[in-house]
Order: C-alpha cells, then structure tokens, then sequence
C-alpha cells in the first residue's frame, strides 16, 4: 500500500452525494490543505465557493473575440468596398455603412462564441487524454453517480497517510491513493 | 409509461406534472439514457427507417448530380420567377433550425427546467435542419462550382463580395448560425462523451468516445469555466438566433418586390421560424419517446408547453399575415395592393387559403387542454404547421414574383420532377441524420439529466 | 467606315477558277498526282476550305477512307515527296473529324501570308449590297470581319433602306451560315459535282438546239435582276419553244392586274406618305410588308415626330392622320389613328363606296357600321386634295386596286403622294396563271425539261395544282411527266425531293448579281464570302445551258453595266457602284398613266353571308412564305401583333372564338409568359382538310379566319420542319387569298396544343408603363405623359451621399431615348440585337418555360377595358382596340435595383452610367432579375448556345462574349460600339460626335424611334428628346432613374369618329 511513494499524484476519496463532496472538501480545507480538487458528474452547486475558486478568465477572453470579430468585420467591408476596389453600385455611396451593420453583428457574435469555447478549453487544458486521476478503477463513475475529492501530492502539507485518514474522517466510502505515472 | 404516473387529464394533477418521472437516481438516469446508445440492440425498425432515410439522401445525391451536369433549368424557375423550390425550402430548413437554438439558449437563460430533457437532440436537429438549408443556396446558383467568389479572399483580379447584397450576410449569418450552434451543442455534448467513455464496453466505441470527450473527467476546475462558457454561449445564440432569420427575411425586404418589401418582416420570420422549429421538435419527440419509452424524460408537461409556445408564435404569424395585408391596402400603394387581390383572387389563391388554414386557424385547437395533451392531435398539428410554413414561404417567394411590376412579363411556376426530388431528398438526408444521431449519441442530455435528479431530490426535502 | 479601296481586292477575290473542277473526275480513278496538283493549286486562305471541298467529292472521300491511297506503292515509285503525303494524311485527319458525330472538325487556321492591303486584323470592314426580296431589294453594308460577314446593316445611301432594315434582312446572316444548307449537286440524291451537272446540262442543251427548246420550261420567283432576266432572255432567244413562267406564293396578282385594269398595262405605284396628311389604307400593310415599306415606315413616322422646339409647327404639333381597314391587325393597323375591321370582300364594297362618295359613280352599297367611317374618311381625304394618299393592300382584288387608282387619281394625289413608273419586275406576269398553264402543259405532257429556280412549287403551289404529283413519279404508271426536272434551292426541301438533279443555290453573300428596288433603282449584289460549298447562283445554272457555261457572275454583272453604262471611265463608274451599292441615276423616272376606268363597270361583288366564314391567307410576318422556316431567329421572333413563337395559328376574333366555342388556357408552367393551350380545329375548305391550332386576336373582324402561310414545313431542315401547320394545304388556285365556307368548315377536336407566346398579358393594369394621349391632349398639356409619375425627391434617400457619381460632370452620360409614336412593332431592333450581341436561341420548350433571350423585347399592349385579360372570355371592348408597341431593352437605372443585391460585384455601374454586366464573374443567383422592376434581364438556365457547330462560330460577334450556362445577361446599350467609338475619338483626340456610336437596335429601326447618345451633350439628339415634356420613364415611382426614357404615344383621331 506503501509503495513507490516518490511517483504518488495525491489521495481520493469517493462520496455518494453532492452534500457529502461539499462537506468533505470544506473539512479538507479547513485542515489546511490547499492543493485539492473535486470531481463530479455534473456541476455541483457550492462546490466553487467550497473549493475557494476564483473568477475565471472565459468572459474576458469571450468579449475581446467579439470585439475584434466586429471591429474586423466591419473594417473589412469598409476595405473591400471603399478603398481596394471602390464600384459604384446601384448609386450608393461607397460607405453605405447601414448596409454592412449585419455582417458586422454576426461577426461579432462569431468572434465571441469561438473565443469562449477554444478560450475555454485552452485554460482547461483540453484535449488531455490521460490525467493521473484516471489510475484509480472507481472513477469512472465520476462521470455517472460518484463524487470524488483528491488531496494532491503537490500540497506542501501533503502526507499520504494523514491525507487518508483525513478522507475517511469525513466518510469517504473508499479512500485511493493515485499513483502519478 | 413507468408506474406511478398519475392520470394526465384531472387539472388538479396538471400543475404537478412533473418535468421527471419519479424515483430516478444519477445511476438509474445514466444507465436509462446511455442504454440507448451502448447497451440496448439496435431494433429492425431503426434498420429500416435508416434504410428509407438512406435512400432518400441518395435520390437527393442524384438530383443534385443531374443539376450540375445540366443546370438549374431542370427546375421550374424562369424569367420573372428567378427563385422558386430552392429558395423556399432554404428558408423553410433554416426556420426549423430555430427552436434547437432557442430552446437551449433562451430558455437556458430563462432558466425553464422543463427544457432539459429536450434540449439536446432539439439541438441535434438545429444542425442538421441547417446542413439541409445550407445546400440550397449553393446549388441554386447557375454556376455552383463559382460560389466561392462570395467568400472574401484576395483573388487574383482583385474582387471582393458585395457587402450591399443580402444574400452576402446570408452568408455570414447562416455560416455563423451553423458554427455556433454546433459549438454550442458540442459542448454541451462534452460530459455525456465522457460519462459513454467510461461506460463503454467495446474497445472501439471506448477509443472513438475517449477522444472526442477530449479528456474530460468532471473537475470542479473544469466545470467553473465551463459553467460560464455555456452560459456565454447561451447568451450570444439568442441574439444570434433571432438575427439570422431577420437576416434571411432581409433578402425578400430589402428588395423592391412587391409582396417582399415589407418592413414587417423580420418580427414576422422569426416568430414564424419558431413556429415552425418548434412544430418540428414535436414531430421528432413523440415518436422518439414512444420508441424509446422515454416518457418520464419528455413527459406531457413538455409536449403541453411546447404545444402553448406553438400557440404564441402561431398568433404573432398570424398578426403579421393581418398586418402585411394591412399595410398593403392603407399605403396605397397600387403594386401592394394588387399583390393583395392576388393572393385573394389570383391564379395561386388556394395556396393562400390553404396557408391560412394550416397556420392560423387549425392551431387554433391547441387553446384546449384536452388537445395539448392528446399526444396524436399534437403529432398531427405539428405536421400540419410544418406543412402551413412552408406554404407560407411559398406564397412569399413564388406568387410575388409571377406579378411584380411590368404586366407583359408576367409568368408563372411550377416545379419539376427535380424540384420534388431535392426537396424531398433534403428531408430524408434530415431524417437519416436523426436516426444516426440517437444511434451514436445520447438524445437527452445526461449531466443535466443528473442535475435535474438533484434539484428534484431537494424539492422533495 | 466604308473602305472602298477593298473592292479590287473583293473582285479579285472571286475570279478564281473553280476548284471543285480539278476534281471533276467521272468514272476514273483518282490518283494522287491530280489531288496533289489541286492541293498545290490553294494557297493560304483558302486552303481550310480546299478540304471541305475535297470532302464533298465522293472519289476523294472513298480513297480516303482507305488506310493508303490507291496505287500507293507506284505512287512511291514516281516519289511523291514528304509535304504532300503529309498533306493528304492532314486532310484525311481532318475528315476523320469532319465524319466523326457532328464534333468540330479540326480546321487548319492558315494566317495571312500576305496580308490584303487595308485589312487591319480585328477591324471589321464593311461592303455594300442589296438583298433582293421579291419585288424589292434592300440595300445593306456587312460587317465582316476577316473575311467572314457577321451582321448586316442598312445602306443610308439605298432608296429602299435609308439605312434601316427589316427582320428578314437582319436574319439573312444566319441563312448563310445555316447547317442544313444544301452543300452540293446532286442527281437522284448521289452526290455530284458541278462539271458533270454541266455536262448534262450542256447535253439537254445540245438537244434543244435542235427542238428550238420545245419542251423547256423555267420556273422562278419574281424577278427584279437585270442581269438574270437579261440571261433568261438570252436563252429564251436562242431556245424560241422554251417558256418562264413565274410563281411567288405570297405575293398577289391584284396589284399587276390592278394596274392592267386602271391604266391598260403594268404599272408600278411608289408611293410618298411623308408628303400625306391624310392616309387612308384598304388592307395594306405598308408600314410592315411589301415593296418599299422600310421605306414608307421611315416617311410616315416623319410625320408624327412631335418636336415640341421645331419651328415648323408641321413638325412641331401636327401629325398626319392614319385610317387602316383591315381584316385582320398588321403593324399598320397597330399603328392607326382610326382602325376599322372588314371583311377581306367587304373591302372592296368599302373602295367602291369611297369611290362613289367622291363622286366617281359605282355602288354606294356598305358593309354594316362602316357608314360614320366611311363619310369622315371621305370628308377628311377631300379636306386634303393632292395631299391625301389611299394605298390598297397587297392581297385586295385587281377591283379594289383598280379603285384605289381612280380614287388617287380624282384626290389629284398622283404626283405628290405618289407617282407611277415602269414595273419593276424584269418580267411581269399573272403568276397563277402563269403556274396554271404549266401544269396544263405538264398534263399535256408538252414539257419535256423543267428547272426551277429557288421557288418550292412542290410547298407552295396552289393544292389544287397538285404540283407534286406532276414531277413526282408516278407508282401506278412507273412514269414521270417530265423527263428531267432540275430544282436550284438553298436548301433540299419538298420540291428537291421530287427532282432528278438539285443544285444547291449560293446565299446572296456569296453571290455577284444585280436587283431593282421598289422604285426601280438597280443595286449591285456583292459577295462578302466566297461560296461556303458547292453552291451557284441562278445564273450560272442558267448559263448551264447556253453557249457559255464558263462566264462567272462577276463578269456577267460587269459586262451588263458597262453595256448600260458607257462611260469613259468605267472603272470609276465600277468602284463607285460598288461602294454605293446603286447604280447612279437607275432610278425608274415617273411615267404619265391615266385611269381609263369607270367603277360602275365592275361587276357586283358577292359578299359572304355573316354566317359564313371568311378565311385569308397571309404570308407569316416571321417566315414569310416559308423561305425563313429553317431559320432560328425568326422562329424565335415574337410575331408582332400575337407574340407567338415557333408556330402559326388560326387567327380568329373574340366574338368569332366565342361562337365557335373556342378558348384559351393558360398553362401552369410559364403561364402568361410561356405556354398556352389553344383548342385545335380541323378547318375542312375547298375538300381539303389541316388541323390547325386556333389563336383569339382581338382586332379581328369578326367571321374571319387567317391562315398564316410558311408553316408545316415537311422538309425545311433541323429548325424548320414540322413547325405549326400547312395552310398551303387548304388554298385553291381560285381563292388564293379569300376563300369563304360555312360556319361548320371548322370543327373543334377537343384536343389542345401548346402555342409558345411570349406575352399574354395585354392589360397594363393602370400603370405608368406606356404612355398614351390623343393631339389635343397633347396640344394642350405637353407633359401629359408625366402627370402620374412622381419620381421621389432625393432628399428621401437614406444615404446623404447621393452625389457621390455626379454624372452630369462626366464627358459622356450615356442614355436613350425611344419614341414610341414611331415605333410600329416591327422587330427589326429584336432580331440586330440577337445577331449583333450572339444572342442564343433556345427553342419552343423553353420559350414556353419563359426562357427566351431576347435583350430588346416589344411589349403590346391593348387599351381594352376588359375585366380579364384573357380575350378567350369576350368582352366587346376587344373588338377594336387601340394596339401599342413598347421596346423594351435594359431601363440602365442610375439607381439599379439589380446591382444592389448581386452578391459578388457581377454587375456594377460604370462612371458613364452604364449598368455593366461582368459574365466571367456572374455565379447565377438570379436575385438580379427578380429585383429588376423591368424585367429585362435574361438567363441562362441551361446551355442555351451552340458551341459545336462550325458554321455558328463563322456567325458570332468576335467583339461580344458567348456567355455559357448558369450566367446572367441583359442588354448593355451595345458597350462593344462604344468602345470602339471611344477607341477612334481617343486616336483623334476628341470627344465622342453625337451619332458615331448606333446601337444594334437603333441602326436597324425603320422609323428611327430609337436614338442612343451622350445626354450631357446639349446638341445631341437624345438630349434633345429627353428635353421633350413627351419624355418619360417607365415607373418613375420606383425612382430606379432608368436611362431608357420613353416619348409618350399620340393618336392624331379624327373628332368626328371620337367614341362618345
């Protein structure tokens, strides 16, 4: 149970409910640990206050793609229509600004939406096919009916034996340790 | 049916229908949905539907083949009616496309519980109703294999597109529509991906989920940003999703057609397209829980509210049809006003009729609760309005172009075995689509599925 | 632009000996030496066309269809060197393509050697020539470009044309270059080459010598040539038993025996409607048939310009006043102030009432309702003593000519509206009689040897005749009547069939000849191209069997003018004709005729009864008698008053329809725009019997049925044949154009056919589309036309930027105006339009789509109040209404509604206000055309144009795109010439001269009612009309500010007939 103790990730434990994980992860940081993460089969409300998270960089990233995708898109039409290759169409002036709101606004929304969703996955690190949590069997139901709390290695507080014991203080039905290779 | 319902019809026990059958646990809703996809035989029944769907798609393929090698003059279209078959199931594709959006994104933002169990294959249909549409202005064109000079690169002689043109910011807005949604439906997709990752048992299927779950393994980390991109996604499809039909109704408004310039419009569209989207998801969901006895999932209290939003949107329509027919006769203006006389009395007026009969006066039914919950009557009036928009776009398109302005070049339209064959071929390509969709992936989202269970749990305490 | 020092160069062009005769070869086998002479015998122009020769000649082919020539290995010994192998193995690759399922054959583009001084490659040369044309020639210039003719133009320096040119001119090109052209001689359908039909004519000759020609016959059309009547004459001396007979189908005898029976002998009427006040028209359709109508068109819109700044009040607001009575609506008819359907036979009761009301005696019995006409005709043309003109129509009696004479001649008319010449047909004859003694002869068997020249007596011949069954050979028997029959056609039709020998005739462009004109004025015929095939002309085949075969056209016509002409200098004299295109001083001098005639001598005219049915035959205003039934562009022409394509139809008057039982349906597909269904009839007459598909035309008398001629063609070729039916079938040699029967002589089939037409729809629904007012209402508000149109004030505009294009500081602002008092509907404009801009032609099922090309159309629209706009429902305001023409090309809007939403830049404005139309960039949303208001935008739905057939590529434009499937196309004012126009300035250094850029559409139009030009130069003439408060654009409210503007139409009626 002890062994090769250098390549350790952390220690799990595994809960049945969302009120047990929430409860768990507060014992686990009122004992001071820091480095701990939770897991969950669907987002539980709390958790993040719980786990002391702090607010994420998704909305700035989110407005500045908006921004650009609207300042672009509407440069854009300017270009095309009043400086590379001015025409006259149909008796319009050159900048017949009204015209290019539409594109401009789905431009907009474009660069937005693209920026939320690659911005988030960038600062999720995904795609990462393998994470060390995936060693311990049980977790697979980490994506159906359990809820799972890992004290990690990393935490200078970290001591594998006091981390379990700590888990099971807080009734975790099984307590892993996670080896980290 | 699962045991315990209670009877549908005594009005004390409407308020109580419940968005969830009762009884279920994370476990139990889990294993239910994914079941579908991994565990549960795939039926003859689902072998044969695809198989009809499947040969559909390829008549659409062969249609579409004689059409580049002939040109669109297989079709029915002709000098002054430009636009007929194409354009009218672009529009008809691309307003069912709506309610996916909207349901996940506005009704997300509204925060309505009920939308849960539909969402995601309402979603589901949002792209593939779009894929469809998106076929039909491109091969619509003469020259198909040219319609990348409406993109803008830096060609060689030095043109851009026309940015006056709506058919451009129907490019932009329907391309950017496509994108987001599937972004959106995507990630919504992530942890269901992942949950059919650990469940799977084949090799194969474990490989194909694993990577397209990208990793995912439900960290608190994770779902905080990933709550707020969601929730930001929500937030810029719904403002999206009413501009891309405003968008769509601009190519009829902001020319000079009798019949298409009309300020009315984009309200008119959008309410339609909801209309039509919805109608739709009624079409998809109640065969589907039938088949897949999904009943506690999609219960009566989600048929009953999408059947009131039916009623809602169909009354907005209704309104614009009024005041389009309004305008026309207190502008004055003579052009309207005898487009007006013409749909009334015109060579196409039973078109209009029958429009008016499927889209404003059958719906009518839905303010009866006994209608709303007889899930046949339901499946038959979702089909009825599908049937009344596209007779709505058809009006639009066709009959104000076989009179607009120069009496001696007034004509008219009648499609062509090949007009049918795309039509029809777009609607099995959309039906194989929906086949293969809740063959490969869960049809209702399970994560949010297992919040649900939660929040009912504490309702109960 | 003419380049009279090429007419050495053209005449030299053709004195070359004929190559088909190196080959001539009968029974011998030929052998490569002979081949290799005739191949070193071509240089550089013409070797591309050496091989089709080679090809026609049946030996040749043979031998080339072996691996090797014959003799091969002693051709080795007597060592053919490498170039000619080489040569013949080309030749033979290029059969091999020539033969291969009708793909393009390889041709050897041979480039210019030595360059012909004064060609500029690239630079189109143009040649003066005349079409002959029945009884008249039409003075052309050709445009050709290196040596090919690719669209024909009027010669302003030709009496008959002055510049303009009718549909049958301007579609003569595609003749030449049709496909299904006969290409070569034939005997018993075997291929021949032109020396061995000159062998058996020379043989047939050598027995006449002997017979004095008995038994030799020859029948032609008419006959204006000179040089070819002189010819005939010359062989009629030497072969004193041989006979001409004469027999054009469509044109009558009425007028020649009119003549005969005014003035004793055969005289020719040219008449002067421009010095008319008052004309009054007995059936004519002078405005839009017949000899001299471009012409007489031109004359008569003189009168009706209306310029408002003009000093002469008679140009400034007087008009000439128009009364047409016809039977049924012609262009002319379209065109009157006051219109009044008769009867054909009650036409002639209508001349003779005239007559006796102007006191010339005879009957002053009337046709029912023509009283109140009649007497303020009568009234109006006394009014104008020596300024009225009354011309009787081409198909009335020899009576109503006769009165028509006497009427002019009391009016004291002769000599200022118009005046008498000489005929100018070489040789006038009664025509029918003339046919009738031959087949008399022919059963007599007294003819032994009978060549036709060009006519189709086997079509076209009176069914009584029965003309086929005279030369064909006759199975019961196993005999023929005449022993050898020689038939000279363009193309092997219904009569070519039923001879022994048929050789293909040369299209006027490959010929040298001569022809008179309508007012005598002899025009020299000059090739632009030399024979595409095997073809000769008229005269040559006739010189066949006179003492000189060899003589070639050029030296006949040469030596012919120098006989008429000994000048000093005659080469002078030559060059000159031939850069005029007339022979100075040839015009025919008026001859002083009387009318010694008294119209109470004629006898009484029998009416048909109002029960009965009167039917007419007229020759189809698309493909006249049938000449034109294999040609594309006038099967696609919108016939001018129905708007039908690809057919002819019954023409019967709404009332008439509604006692017949017969009506309309308007098919879904295309719709008013495309396809209808008429009811077909079986129409029995005179024990014959066509089934024919009924068309309801209001205008019509009623109880009258046309039957247009030119249809039902069994053999014409690939475009021609099978189109519509044959009225030919059911006319008699004693009712050639009026036959009358009981009501029940038509009979419905219940079945119904498919009629393509391309405008139904004849009501302009209250619109500001074409404007329309009588002379007072013009004397008193000038601006009449523009009181409903309000074109919004640009403060409205959503942009502020609306100067941004200041097209009033730009050197050209380029517009047109189109007067629509002028324009008679005669098509020209569409037809120089399609040849000028390649435009395709796309054939009956997609005309009935809606899909024909046209870039100018011609609206017409009725001022009926009827309540549908469907004439199969009567309603009497169809009885008679007033018919307006409208040419519409693209409105070129300032602010273009179709720029605005094409996606990709396809069509944008250029600084001169052009709305430009970018093929090359066009991917085909058709958004364009649905947002044009004018609808004048067409498509290509399909892979409308030819791009396999060789003679087709001879045909285009090289200076105008061929579009190809899936683009967009409209009308661009002709940028092509303006370019050109721009090019020539910019070398000069000046601005562009009002008038050197004509458009295609304005070039050919009769009456001048379309003028192109700069509208910021204040003395062009389009500026000038666009000053005119007549001027108006179509739909102003639209604010498009479209540059085609229009001069509103202005009736002159007479008060006395207004309708109350």
């Amino acid at each position: 149970m002890m062994r090769h103790r250098s390549h350790i990730y952390g220690v799990m434990g595994e809960f049945s409910t969302p009120e047990e994980l929430i409860h768990a992860v507060e014992k686990v940081r009122e004992a001071g640990y820091r480095r701990v993460n939770a897991y969950s089969p669907f987002p539980v409300e709390g958790l993040s206050e719980a786990l002391g998270l702090k607010r994420n960089m998704v909305p700035l990233i989110t407005l500045l793609g908006g921004l650009s995708g609207g300042v672009g898109g509407f440069a854009l039409q300017y270009w095309c229509a009043a400086i590379t290759y001015p025409m006259n169409i149909a008796g319009r002036p050159l900048n017949s600004w009204p015209a290019f709101i539409p594109v401009t606004f789905e431009l907009t929304i474009l660069g937005a939406a693209l920026s939320a969703v690659f911005g988030m996955l960038a600062l999720n690190k995904l795609p990462q096919p393998h994470h060390p949590v995936f060693n311990v069997p049980r977790f697979t139901h980490a994506s159906s009916d359990r809820f799972f709390v890992c004290i990690e290695a990393r935490d200078p507080k970290f001591h594998l034996a006091e981390a379990a014991r700590l888990l099971e203080q807080v009734h975790a039905h099984h307590v892993t340790e996670v080896s980290d290779d | 049916m699962s045991a315990g319902q209670p009877p549908l019809d005594s009005p004390e026990i409407r308020r109580l229908t419940p968005v969830l059958g009762p009884g279920y646990t994370y476990g139990s809703v889990t294993d239910k949905i994914s079941a579908i996809v991994l565990t549960r035989p795939t039926s003859l029944g689902w072998f044969i539907g695809f198989a009809i769907a499947f040969s559909l798609t390829g008549m659409l393929t062969i249609a579409i083949g004689w059409l580049i090698i002939k040109g669109v003059g297989i079709w029915g279209i002709n000098i002054p009616i430009g636009w007929g078959f194409a354009i009218v199931n672009f529009v008809w594709w691309i307003g069912i496309g709506h309610a996916g959006t909207l349901i996940s994104a506005i009704l997300f933002l509204l925060n309505q519980k009920w939308r849960t169990s539909i969402n995601r294959f309402a979603e589901a249909m949002t792209l593939f109703a779009v894929a469809c549409a998106g076929i039909f202005p491109l091969i619509h064109t003469g020259r198909p294999w040219m319609a990348f000079y409406m993109a803008p690169y830096p060609s060689t002689m030095g043109l851009w597109p026309q940015f006056r043109s709506p058919l451009i910011w129907d490019v932009f807005a329907v391309s950017t529509y496509g994108t987001v949604s599937l972004m959106f439906w995507f990630v919504g997709l992530i942890p269901d991906l992942a949950t059919l990752r650990d469940r799977s048992i084949q090799k194969p299927a474990k490989i194909i989920y694993g990577m397209l779950s990208m990793g995912w393994r439900g960290s608190a980390r994770h779902w905080h940003r990933y709550q707020s991109a969601y929730l930001l996604l929500a937030g810029l499809a719904t403002p999206l999703v009413l501009s891309v039909h405003t968008v769509v109704s601009f190519d009829f408004a902001i020319a000079i057609v009798p019949g298409w310039h009309t300020t009315i419009f984009p309200p008119y569209f959008v309410a339609g397209a909801i209309y039509s989207g919805f109608a739709m998801v009624l079409t998809i969901a109640i065969p589907l829980r039938k088949v897949y006895g999904l009943e506690d999932f999609i219960t009566m209290r989600h048929l009953d509210n999408m059947a009131k939003v039916m009623l809602a949107t169909g009354l907005i329509v209704a309104y614009g049809y009024f005041f389009e027919f309004f305008m026309s006769l207190y502008s004055g203006d003579k052009f309207d006003m005898f487009l007006v006389q013409q749909r009334l009395h015109g060579p196409y007026a039973p078109f209009y009729y029958a429009l008016i009969l499927c889209n404003i006066l059958t719906p009518q039914l839905l303010w009866f609760y006994k209608m709303r919950h007889n899930v046949a009557v339901l499946f038959i009036m979702a089909i009825v309005v599908n049937i009344g928009m596209w007779l709505e776009r058809f009006v639009i398109v066709v009959i104000s172009l076989t009179r607009d302005f120069v009496p001696s070049a007034w004509g008219r339209y009648s499609p062509t075995f090949w007009d049918w064959a795309t039509f029809i071929g777009t609607m099995g390509m959309f039906v194989m689509l929906i086949f293969l969709f809740v063959r490969v992936l869960p049809a209702i989202s399970i994560a949010e599925m297992r919040e649900l269970v939660a929040e009912t749990a504490e309702e109960k305490e | 632009m003419r380049e009279n020092e090429h007419h050495e160069h053209k005449a030299n062009q053709h004195d070359h000996h004929d190559p088909a005769e190196d080959l001539s070869l009968p029974e011998r086998p030929l052998d490569l030496a002979e081949v290799r002479a005739n191949l070193q015998s071509k240089s550089g122009k013409q070797y591309w066309r050496t091989l089709e020769e080679l090809s026609e000649d049946p030996n040749f082919t043979e031998m080339l269809h072996r691996e090797f020539p014959r003799q091969a290995p002693s051709e080795w010994d007597e060592s053919v060197d490498r170039r000619d192998f080489l040569k013949l193995m080309a030749a033979s690759l290029a059969f091999a393509g020539l033969s291969g399922c009708g793909r393009t054959p390889e041709q050897h583009i041979v480039p210019y050697v030595k360059q012909p001084d004064g060609l500029v490659l690239g630079k189109p040369q143009y040649y003066a020539t005349a079409m002959p044309f029945g009884a008249d020639a039409i003075g052309l210039l050709v445009e050709s470009h290196e040596g090919r003719p690719t669209k024909i133009e009027g010669n302003p320096d030709h009496p008959s044309s002055l510049g303009a040119t009718n549909v049958f001119a301007q579609a003569s090109i595609l003749n030449l270059y049709d496909p299904d052209r006969a290409q070569t001689a034939t005997q018993y359908g075997e291929i021949r080459t032109w020396s061995q039909f000159l062998d058996a004519a020379q043989s047939l000759a050598a027995a006449f010598k002997a017979t004095q020609g008995e038994g030799f016959r020859i029948l032609t059309g008419t006959i204006t040539s000179p040089t070819l009547a002189a010819q005939i004459q010359s062989l009629l001396t030497v072969y004193p038993l041989a006979k001409w007979h004469q027999w054009e189908p469509a044109v009558s005898d009425g007028a020649r025996e009119g003549a005969k029976l005014a003035f004793g002998n055969y005289v020719n009427t040219v008449y002067r409607p421009e010095n008319a006040e008052v004309i009054l028209s007995l059936d004519s359709d002078f405005l839009g048939s017949g000899p001299g109508h471009i012409r007489y068109a031109r004359e008569f819109s003189h009168r009706r310009k209306l310029d408002q700044f003009a000093e002469d009040r008679r140009i400034g607001d007087e008009m000439n006043r128009l009364y047409v009575v016809e039977p049924t609506p012609s262009v002319t008819g379209a065109s009157a102030d006051h219109r009044l359907p008769l009867r054909a036979s009650e036409i002639q009761l209508f001349a003779r009432a005239l007559a006796s009301k102007l006191g010339l005696g005879g009957s002053p019995a009337l046709p029912p309702n023509a009283e109140k006409f009649l007497n303020a005709v009568a009234k109006n043309l006394q009014r104008f003593p020596r300024n009225s003109l009354v011309i009787a129509g081409e198909h009335q009696p020899a009576e109503v000519h006769a009165l028509v004479h006497a009427i002019n001649a009391a009016l004291g008319n002769v000599g200022t509206t118009l005046y008498y010449t000489g005929p100018v047909e070489a040789h006038p004859v009664n025509h029918i009689e003339s046919l009738r003694q031959l087949c008399a002869d022919i059963e007599a068997n007294k003819v032994d040897t009978l060549l036709i020249l060009g006519v189709n007596p086997v079509y076209t011949a009176p069914h009584d005749f029965d003309f086929a069954s005279k030369i064909g050979f006759n199975e019961k028997t196993k005999s023929k009547k005449v022993r050898t029959t020689i038939h000279v056609s363009s193309h092997f039709d219904e009569t070519s069939e039923l001879c022994d020998w048929h050789v293909a005739e040369s299209h006027y462009l490959e010929t040298w000849g001569d022809a008179r004109c309508f007012d005598g004025t002899v025009s020299v015929v000059q090739p632009l191209i030399a024979p595409l095939y095997h073809t000769h002309s008229h005269r040559e085949v006739l010189a066949a069997f006179s003492d000189q075969p060899g003589v070639t056209d050029y030296d006949a016509l040469r030596d012919r003018l120098k006989a008429a002409n000994p000048s000093a200098d005659f080469e002078k004299f030559w060059r000159k004709t031939l850069h005029d295109g007339v022979v100075a001083g040839s015009p025919f001098a008026p001859i002083n005729v009387s009318p010694k005639f008294d119209p109470a001598s004629l006898p009484a005219v029998k009416v048909g009864s109002p029960n009965e049915i009167e039917f007419i035959f007229r020759p189809d205003p698309c493909v006249y008698d049938g000449r034109f039934a294999n040609n594309g562009w006038l099967q696609e022409l919108p016939k001018p008053v129905t708007k039908l394509t690809w057919d002819n139809a019954a023409l019967v008057s709404p009332k008439t329809a509604e006692q017949l039982d017969l009506a309309h349906n308007v098919a879904w597909r295309g719709g008013e725009h495309g396809k209808i269904y008429s009811n077909v009839v079986d129409i029995s007459l005179s024990n014959s019997k066509v089934t024919a598909a009924a068309w309801i035309l209001p205008g019509q008398a009623d109880g009258v049925v046309v039957l247009p001629l030119g249809y039902g063609r069994k053999r014409a070729g690939y475009t021609g044949t099978n189109k519509g039916f044959n009225a030919y079938v059911v006319r008699t040699s004693d009712a050639l154009w009026a036959a009358t029967a009981s009501s029940n002589a038509v009979k419905r089939t219940g079945e119904d056919y498919p009629l393509a037409c391309t405008q139904y729809h004849f009501n302009m629904e209250g619109r500001q589309i074409l404007a329309t007012g009588t002379l007072e209402e013009y004397r008193k508000n000038p601006n009449f036309a523009n009181k409903h149109a309000e074109a919004p004030p640009p403060e409205l505009s959503l942009y502020k930027g609306e100067k941004e294009y200041p097209y009033e500081k730009m050197q050209n602002r380029w517009a047109m105006a189109i007067d629509l008092n002028s324009c008679n509907g005669c098509n020209a404009c569409v037809i120089a339009c399609q040849s000028e801009n390649n435009i395709a032609v796309v054939g009956k099922d997609q005309v009935m789509r809606g899909r024909e090309m046209h870039w100018i159309r011609i609206d017409r629209y009725y001022k009926a109040e009827s309540p549908t706009n469907d004439p199969s429902t009567y309603n009497e305001s169809l009885d008679n209404p007033e018919t307006f023409f409208q040419p519409v090309p693209c409105q070129q809007c300032e602010n273009a509604p179709c720029e605005q939403v094409c996606p990709v830049g396809a069509t944008v404005h250029s600084a001169e206000g052009l709305n430009d139309m970018t093929y090359n960039r066009c991917v085909g949303t058709r958004y364009c055309s649905n947002n044009c208001p004018y609808k004048v935008r067409r498509f290509n739905f399909l892979r409308f144009q030819d791009w396999e057939t060789p003679q087709f590529k001879l045909l285009r434009n090289p200076e105008v795109t061929v579009r190809s499937r899936g683009v967009m196309e409209k009308c661009t004012y002709c940028v092509q010439r303006i370019s050109n126009a721009r090019i020539e300035a910019e070398k000069l250094n000046q601005p562009i001269a009002d008038g050197a850029i004509v458009t295609a559409c304005e070039q050919a139009c009769p009456t001048q009612a379309i003028v192109f030009g700069n509208a910021n130069d204040k003395n062009s003439r389009v500026a000038k009309l666009r000053e005119q408060q007549r001027n108006y654009s179509i739909l102003a409210e639209l604010n498009a500010r479209p540059r085609t503007t229009y001069l509103a139409a202005v009736r002159n009626p007479n008060p006395e007939l207004e309708k109350t």
